[in-house]
């Protein structure tokens, strides 16, 4: 009776190797993302404390949030602020990138700089926003300078108009993220082949030629990673507009990112409507990565 | 005979709602059959037959958002001992505080979650009593996780020294008493003396008042306030005196109403802010605050007494305060700002201390004169009030030695509350910032009460817009 086969079965192994990440993934994010997808077809909120729902009620939810029109202006907000932060934020990453791994250019204390562009990300990003709120409070100290410089003749209220608040809120993303970015195209740059980098010189190319035919196509796979880590934060943008607007995104509304608008849903725990706005942001999110992929990686077949 | 029925049915009643507070999850149809308001006499008949049973518990839960209940316990509460931050004693019971701050509603949050599950914790974890704000009483007052006072067997007639208006606002459709509060909040304008001086030539609050009793008045003496380089104060001061003073609730039939007054608020204010005389600083902001400093140079703040002590930084030796440099009066129409309520939460297992709690906090003379002297609460006792107005005991140093508890205790008779709803607290947050952008100039008065409603609805999904 005894059939046991000699030969030795690794398999189970493996199974058994991956099961803590399957178990992982199923119960904080498989469950997770078809509960929302279930929960979004019901009417379900607090009114008070008396619970209204679930009650069943198909695809209202997201007509709902389709017929009053809001979803388009707040992920075009969420998108201006996004790449008005991430423009200057991937130039200037660049930038430092190619220094710091120019050897030519032997730049010296590169720890401490690396160190010190990375310093702003450890902040955190409410406490920052918390920060700029009040350096830029009607008040505050960059308004009171400003007048004491001759400036302004009068305290700029940076708060009540669109770019200002939306500038702000670029600049603090660019600020907390470039130290990042940058770190991340260096380990790309120097994943380089130094060997091109030697023929492109003894062939006479300047820097700028090095830099165009060779850093940057060879960087894509990372550009592409970073692009696409960056848009699905940036359409993730919360912490920073929430703070700094006190959860307004005013001037009107014209800061309010798709995220801050989710959260207004769950004052009431409106999960019917919050789970409808968040399936919408999952596909916005699977659309805008497949666009970016298919842009930049087009040229490879 | 009939006094027997009359008995009788009194106390079905009260098990009936024992049971429903013991059962927790049972179905609340018994709850909503009853929906005439009972008499005064008939609930005293009912609160004189309630006998307590033994309180069981050894820890007292009291949900709060701030120390200031803790501080007065410890100080007038006899036989409250502190033990730390979080932990007094009572006896052999331990007193547990959860302070959950009201920032971002996290305090409701908190008091909701623990509420919603009374009924399948243990004894000891069970919220005993808890602390609501006028702003949105009424979403804990017409629920069941509220105990009313009668329920606990406190009577009218032990009531009978507050103000009416601190119990209109937590007495729930069935005419049913369901907290109780030490604080009277009627409020008014506190001006700086020395700007009055300068521009009105006195600071007498007479004449102040007289200066601004009316809201023709107010905005002509704004005016000259302006002149002399003063800014009146932020329009979202002025919001609370005109919303405590409207013809009807926020939400009527399930939709959004916008009482003309609030309107007059609209427009007088635009009217002000575009000709610089009020700001529109958020309450509490450091820009708002800049005036209780000499060179911050605005004229005045609204506020009830609490404000007095709470906001006007007396301790800061440059500010205003401490050269005793404020006066008050009743100001262009009267009401009330914020106030704190103790409720008893539906489960409790020490309803007699929880009882005398709220009797010794919140009715008894010798502590309420105590607060009063002590903190400069304006306490919720026509008695008491009246004693302070007579005596010098009520002058306030920050005030200039003024006594303003004749104004504030003529207010608090004149505050009505009757068009409070529990959606008020939304309401008022979101009619402020939606107001903010037409008052600055970033939309027009239409789109502004559009994002109103808007925001009112996305915050209760009930409440429809038209």
């Amino acid at each position: 009776m005894n059939k046991k086969s000699k030969v030795v079965r690794y398999n189970k192994w493996g199974y058994i190797f991956l099961s803590p990440f399957i178990v992982i993934y199923l119960i904080f994010q498989m469950i997770p993302l078809v509960t929302t997808i279930y929960n979004s077809f019901f009417e379900n909120y607090l009114s008070g404390l008396s619970k209204v729902g679930p009650n069943f009620i198909g695809l209202q939810n997201y007509v709902t949030i389709l017929t009053n029109g809001d979803l388009p202006t707040y992920f075009s907000n969420t998108m201006i602020m996004w790449a008005m932060g991430f423009v200057p934020q991937i130039v200037l990453s660049l930038l430092l990138g190619a220094w710091f791994t120019d050897p030519s250019l032997r730049l010296k204390c590169q720890g401490f700089f690396k160190t010190v562009i990375y310093l702003p990300n450890l902040i955190m990003a409410s406490a920052f926003a918390m920060l700029f709120f009040t350096l830029f409070s009607d008040s505050g100290p960059i308004n009171s300078m400003l007048m004491q410089m001759g400036v302004l003749s009068e305290a700029y209220k940076f708060m009540s108009n669109v770019w200002s608040v939306r500038s702000l809120v670029a600049t603090m993303n660019c600020l907390m993220w470039f130290g990042n970015t940058t770190i991340l195209l260096m380990a790309g740059m120097m994943g380089i082949d130094p060997s091109l980098f030697e023929a492109a010189q003894v062939d006479g190319a300047t820097a700028t030629q090095i830099f165009y035919k060779i850093t940057l196509p060879l960087l894509k796979p990372i550009l592409i990673y970073v692009m696409i880590t960056s848009l699905i934060g940036g359409l993730q943008m919360f912490d920073v507009p929430q703070i700094l607007t006190n959860g307004t995104g005013d001037p009107m509304r014209s800061s309010m990112t798709l995220i801050m608008y989710l959260n207004k849903h769950l004052y009431s725990k409106n999960f019917g409507m919050s789970g409808a706005l968040s399936v919408y942001l999952f596909i916005i999110t699977g659309i805008l990565s497949l666009i970016v992929y298919r842009f930049t990686a087009r040229e490879e077949k | 005979m009939k006094r027997r029925l009359v008995s009788l049915l009194a106390i079905a009643t009260m098990t009936t709602t024992m049971f429903a507070g013991c059962g927790g999850a049972s179905d609340s149809s018994d709850a909503t059959e009853e929906k005439t308001p009972a008499t005064t006499e008939e609930i005293d008949a009912e609160a004189a037959a309630v006998e307590l049973p033994e309180d069981t518990g050894k820890v007292l839960n009291i949900h709060c958002w701030n120390d200031e209940f803790k501080s007065r316990m410890k100080d007038h509460y006899p036989g409250y001992e502190e033990v730390d931050a979080t932990h007094g004693k009572i006896g052999d019971v331990e007193v547990v505080w959860t302070m959950t701050p009201s920032t971002d509603n996290a305090y409701q949050n908190n008091l909701d979650d623990a509420l919603l599950k009374q009924a399948d914790v243990s004894d000891d974890e069970k919220v005993d009593l808890f602390l609501v704000e006028a702003d949105y009483a009424l979403k804990y007052v017409d629920e069941d996780v509220t105990l009313a006072l009668s329920d606990l067997g406190i009577t009218s007639d032990q009531l009978s020294d507050q103000y009416k208006y601190t119990q209109s606002i937590v007495t729930d459709s069935t005419g049913k008493l369901k907290g109780s509060s030490w604080q009277a909040c009627s409020a008014g304008l506190i001006y700086n003396r020395e700007a009055a001086k300068e521009v009105l030539g006195t600071d007498d609050p007479e004449q102040v008042q007289a200066a601004v009793a009316d809201w023709d008045k107010y905005n002509e003496t704004a005016k000259k306030i302006a002149d002399a380089g003063y800014t009146m104060c932020s329009a979202m001061d002025t919001y609370r005196v005109y919303s405590n003073n409207v013809s009807g609730p926020w939400v009527q039939d399930g939709k959004i109403v916008i009482d003309p007054n609030i309107d007059k608020w609209i427009d007088d204010s635009k009217a002000l802010v575009d000709a610089k005389i009020e700001d529109t600083d958020d309450l509490w902001s450091d820009d708002w605050g800049k005036g209780k400093n000499p060179e911050g140079k605005v004229f005045c703040y609204f506020g009830p007494a609490w404000f007095f002590n709470f906001c006007l930084n007396a301790d800061d030796p440059a500010s205003i305060a401490s050269k005793g440099g404020w006066g008050y009066c009743v100001g262009p129409q009267s009401y009330y700002w914020g106030g704190t309520w103790l409720c008893a939460a539906t489960g409790t297992d020490n309803a007699n201390l929880v009882k005398d709690i709220i009797l010794t906090m919140t009715t008894d003379q010798k502590v309420l004169k105590e607060i009063a002297m002590q903190d400069q609460d304006c306490v919720n006792s026509k008695t008491v009030l009246a004693d302070l107005a007579g005596s010098d005991d009520g002058n306030i140093a920050l005030l200039g030695g003024q006594n303003p508890y004749k104004q504030l205790a003529d207010g608090a008779e004149k505050v009505d509350l009757s068009n409070l709803s529990k959606y008020d607290q939304g309401c008022t947050e979101e009619l402020e910032k939606a107001m903010k952008n037409y008052f600055l100039g970033n939309a027009t008065k239409e789109e502004a009460i559009d994002a109103f409603k808007k925001a009112v609805t996305e915050k209760y999904p009930d409440v429809k817009a038209e």
